[in-house]
């Protein structure tokens, strides 16, 4: 998901706190920027959020490498609303992130010094265009699967960012099955692409949700705080019952013979993706991860005389006006 | 130098004749750059007809811990609600 492999912190605290804590939680309450909480909640969900902050950033990038490029003049200008969400979006997540008491700046710092992570998905390149439909059409697809229930989240801050989130999701999702049924539907050397960037981005999309349950230490916790909704391989099955369909539909073809509708358990029984694949792009060596911190490094140093420079106008606007009273 | 731009709160009016409603928040140098970023952030679609924005600094909240005691004033008068009042059918709506 946009939040990988989120360690959860034990906590130690006041008991009897704890207690009346999990009561909340399990009453369905929302626990509030200003409300108690342990360390520990506090903790996981400021690398959670910013995680998930971090992914949408970094996640604009895969895409605005298309912008200039895009086919028509109306994909270029949608792409770009697009890509605009995915700042939009991790806007949002910041400031919630922001209200558990850690900095913007601390936030891009740990990005960019690798202490915090962003998705394993947004380490793979986009290499031809049919790769805008494929992100849209099963990226944000698998992203929608975890931020719906996420819509429910304990912490007050991160559900209402997790409603705007999942309002503008859908556009994202479905432009990109427009782009697929476009290419799908197209030349020969159109299906062609559509159909690679199906087998480029399939397992990348499985491997999105983490690794099974099973061995996942901080799933347990995490769930009992409700900042952890469903399991992961429950989502993962959802996703391919979902997804199956659409590629049919498109007459492109899962690249997985294994693949096969299991009547028993009404769902398809499917090729679990590269575990240590996963894990090593997680470390930072995907095809694409060096890259993408450069370009967020090259962002954050290039944008620092803007930063400064309106923070010295806005003195300046404050200081004639106090001059004039 | 390094400083953050400070936190505004976002409220918007999201059709005329409602109340202005918090949606979140944002960094901004000075209202009138706060007002333009809350129009990219928070209104790429049309989800407003206007926009107030407040440093974040500048609101006071009440306590959580002031849940009980803030309101209890209002526990024992139930009276308030005109479901307290049992009228008889035959009267007809009130």
């Amino acid at each position: 998901m946009y939040a990988q492999m989120i360690k959860s912190e034990a906590t130690q605290d006041d008991p009897e706190k704890l207690a009346a804590f999990q009561a909340r939680i399990d009453a369905g309450d929302k626990i509030e920027p200003k409300d108690w909480m342990p360390a520990g909640y506090r903790k996981t969900l400021i690398r959670q959020i910013g995680q998930h902050a971090h992914s949408e950033i970094v996640g604009q990038l895969p895409e605005g490498n298309w912008i200039t490029r895009a086919p028509t003049l109306e994909r270029k200008a949608i792409l770009l609303a697009k890509v605009q969400d995915e700042a939009g979006h991790g806007l949002y997540l910041y400031c919630a992130a922001e209200t558990l008491g850690v900095s913007r700046d601390k936030l891009t710092e740990m990005l960019l010094d690798g202490r915090m992570k962003y998705s394993s998905i947004f380490s793979y390149p986009t290499l031809t265009w049919a790769d805008m439909g494929a992100v849209g059409w099963l990226v944000d697809g698998a992203a929608i699967m975890n931020q719906v229930p996420l819509q429910r989240t304990s912490y007050g801050p991160y559900a209402r960012s997790m409603v705007r989130i999942c309002k503008e999701e859908s556009f994202h999702q479905r432009q990109g099955f427009d782009i697929m049924m476009k290419m799908a539907n197209g030349t020969e050397a159109q299906k062609r692409m559509a159909q690679d960037a199906l087998n480029r981005f399939w397992y990348p999309s499985l491997m999105m949700f983490g690794p099974s349950d099973a061995e996942s230490v901080h799933s347990e916790q995490s769930m009992r705080w409700r900042i952890k909704m469903n399991g992961n391989d429950e989502l993962r099955q959802k996703f391919v019952d979902q997804t199956v369909p659409q590629a049919e539909y498109l007459g492109l073809t899962i690249p997985d013979e294994t693949l096969a509708w299991n009547e028993e358990k009404g769902g398809y029984d499917f090729a679990q993706p590269d575990w240590s694949e996963f894990f090593d792009v997680l470390k930072g060596n995907g095809p694409c991860s060096v890259e993408r911190i450069e370009a967020r490094q090259k962002a954050w140093d290039d944008g620092a005389w803007v930063r400064e420079a309106r923070l010295a106008h806005a003195a300046k606007k404050q200081a004639a006006k106090v001059a004039a009273e | 130098m390094k400083q953050e731009w400070p936190l505004w709160e976002v409220f918007i009016r999201g059709q005329h004749g409602l109340s202005h409603r918090h949606v979140g928040s944002l960094h901004a140098t000075d209202a009138e750059h706060a007002i333009q970023n809350a129009r990219d952030v928070y209104t790429r679609r049309k989800e407003g007809v206007s926009i107030w924005v407040v440093p974040a600094a500048d609101i006071t909240a009440s306590s959580p811990d002031d849940k009980g005691s803030l309101y209890d004033p209002a526990d024992d008068k139930v009276y308030r609600h005109p479901t307290f009042f049992d009228i008889p059918d035959d009267v007809g709506a009130m």
